[in-house]
């Protein structure tokens, strides 16, 4: 933290970014510690063996879906999305927040973002191993998942590249392509860190192997730097196209209530928001856990809850103009599809949405909320929920009522169904903690930097 | 046994403001062929140690005009030549239906310039390298600072370079091997 930024933060009297009193060797000390001294605490070993049973539960789900068909799922006619379309683009916008944290807030040089992007980037790329998974197993038949790519084939077939749901192949490999990279770029260094300081030849021949020979050399400095910011300036742009390319699957429908322009803004602001919230619910444990209370501050904690207020106003914002809009359109389909949302056999469902993301933030409005890590915690999970419940409106109540009454139908998820989105969290949960076991959660090369003994006294230096 | 040909002399700081003193004398010394290692990136340093015309953003430059342009004509040929299809009578060259997968391929193509660039640039992966075996060069990634002057650098003397960085306040100075 630069004196500037300190004397600000005593102003305004924030809570500091990193608390003082450490130094190099105790943020290194410190976060190495995690992965190579602590011995496997009771409780990771639970909250491990716990995902990995519903990681399980997901292979055994899509085992059978392989085998019986997605005749075991509730969709039909005329709801044929069901959750597996819900969960996809709930866990897709989970990982816009990993992004945003690490390349838009880069770029707008916000040095609170050091201690959390790590973990947001690698939530980020579990949440879109989880999404990715979900419109594969949806295709009927998985296994011919390569012909939605352009490949050469004897049949000189082309994929429909006219059609959303191709977008969408192009968008989501792209981005789980360009997370990795940037997430690996910013580990080189702290793998090196790792490597030097293992005490076990194999542990050292792994990370050793992972480091790529990084040494810290300013020429290297310099490439790597104007790499990750060329990298963040890429990722940036990205983020927000491919929630845009998710939203056209319905917007570019002529299904009422999908058939709307304001759902591109509408589903980037919701998945930040829902994003955010999920940083949080990892967030919290973490800090707990590991007593990274110095470095996770209860700024970025306040930080969090106001970028969750933010996108949760511009979320209530497209929810209004979406029932305006409706009402304004004078196409009695998209009044019906608004009115019945709200009174039809899903109430329930719009109500629960409501109360989640239109209510509930409305907290985050006093500082002793965004302060505390229970409440922000206990929060976070209600819009978690609110955003799962707030797509699966979008997609099942427009498609529930068909454009003529005796195509009417109702859905819900069977075991089947249930059984896969609690599978997935069990693919998310497990990854996230074998990161947390293996890598260093928090990046140790930039919170160096953020140190004010890091700063050059240019007066001394010659 | 041999020994291994010396690769230069290494000096080691324990803070950020001595390593930038330090290059900055060096450079004005005459050395040319010096290089700091730092735990993390020191911008003063580049003022000190010369470094190439930035060539990574021409690379990624590249990268992206690869995507836009290979991507926009896999899409043209796919559509109007190699299998045309009628999509609700609209043209087969339908040009605003191409730009999302355009520009996903665009950032796509351009980040994986970046990285493979940047790992280019730098000559990594590299397993070994002579600081590699100097005791306290594990430090370099944690806490500690290192100037090394390398053997091929026509002022280099093993001992008078060694002098003069100890003149600096380095808190070591070694000889590196090959």
């Amino acid at each position: 933290m630069s004196a500037e930024d300190a004397q600000k933060s005593e102003e305004l009297r924030l809570p500091p970014i990193v608390r003082p009193g450490h130094t190099f060797a105790s943020v290194t000390g410190k976060i190495s510690a995690i992965v190579l001294k602590r011995p496997y605490t009771p409780g990771w070993l639970l909250g491990f063996g716990a995902s990995f049973m519903l990681l399980m539960l997901f292979m055994y789900a899509v085992t059978y879906l392989l085998v019986a068909g997605v005749g075991i799922w509730g969709v039909d006619i005329p709801v044929a999305w069901g959750f597996a379309i819900t969960s996809f683009v709930w866990w897709i916008g989970i990982g816009h927040a990993g992004t945003l944290i690490s390349a838009i807030l880069l770029l707008l040089n916000q040095k609170w973002r050091t201690s959390i992007n790590r973990f947001a980037e690698a939530m980020t790329l579990f949440a879109v191993a989880c999404a990715g998974m979900f419109p594969l197993l949806h295709l009927g038949r998985p296994y011919y998942f390569y012909w939605l790519l352009p490949y050469p084939n004897i049949m000189s077939l082309w994929p429909q590249f006219r059609s959303p749901l191709v977008w969408d192949v192009f968008a989501v490999f792209t981005y789980a392509t360009v997370s990795l990279l940037f997430w690996y770029m910013g580990l080189v260094p702290d793998l090196a860190t790792l490597r030097d300081r293992a005490r076990g030849r194999f542990t050292r021949k792994i990370y050793g192997v992972m480091a790529l020979g990084w040494r810290g050399a300013s020429r290297h400095w310099h490439q790597y730097q104007t790499g990750y910011l060329l990298l963040a300036g890429l990722a940036t742009p990205l983020v927000v196209s491919v929630h845009t390319v998710v939203s056209f699957d319905f917007a570019v429908a002529i299904v009422p209530g999908w058939h709307s322009t304001i759902f591109p803004p509408y589903f980037v602001a919701g998945a930040i928001f829902s994003g955010f919230a999920m940083v949080i619910t990892i967030a919290v444990p973490l800090r707990a856990a590991f007593g990274l209370e110095d470095f996770i501050t209860e700024r970025h904690l306040e930080n969090m809850a106001k970028v969750m207020l933010a996108t949760g106003l511009m979320v209530t914002y497209s929810y209004v103009f979406e029932t305006f809009f409706s009402w304004y359109s004078d196409n009695p389909f998209e009044q019906f599809i608004s009115l019945n949302r709200a009174t039809g056999p899903y109430a329930l469902m719009f109500w629960t949405q409501i109360t989640c993301n239109v209510v509930a933030p409305q907290f985050l409005w006093l500082r002793r909320v965004r302060r505390s890590s229970v409440l922000l915690f206990i929060l976070a999970l209600v819009i978690n929920l609110g955003m799962w419940v707030e797509r699966y409106v979008i997609v099942v109540t427009s498609l529930h009522r068909d454009f003529l009454p005796s195509s009417w139908g109702m859905y819900s998820g069977t075991f089947w169904d249930w059984a896969t989105l609690l599978g997935s969290f069990g693919l998310f949960l497990s990854l996230m903690f074998l990161f947390i076991r293996f890598l260093p959660a928090i990046s140790m090369a930039e919170m160096r930097e953020l140190l004010p003994e890091a700063k050059v006294k240019e007066g001394e230096a010659g | 046994m041999k020994q291994a040909p010396l690769y230069g002399v290494a000096a080691e700081f324990d803070d950020p403001t001595a390593i930038v003193a330090a290059a900055r004398r060096l450079a004005d010394e005459g050395y040319m062929k010096f290089e700091a290692y730092t735990p993390f990136h020191i911008e003063e340093l580049s003022g000190a140690i010369p470094v190439r015309r930035p060539l990574l953003p021409l690379i990624v430059l590249a990268g992206g005009v690869v995507g836009a342009v290979g991507g926009f004509f896999m899409l043209y040929y796919a559509t109007v030549i190699g299998y045309p299809l009628n999509i609700g009578g609209r043209p087969p060259d339908s040009w605003p239906m191409y730009i999302p997968i355009t520009f996903e391929l665009t950032v796509l193509f351009a980040a994986l310039f970046a990285v493979f660039g940047v790992l280019a640039l730098c000559r990594l992966p590299m397993p070994y390298h002579p600081l590699f075996g100097v005791e306290s060069f594990a430090r370099a990634s944690q806490d500690r600072f290192f100037l090394c002057v390398e053997a091929d650098d026509p002022k280099f003397d093993r001992q008078e370079t060694a002098n003069l960085l100890r003149s600096m306040n380095a808190l070591e100075v070694n000889d590196v091997f090959d």
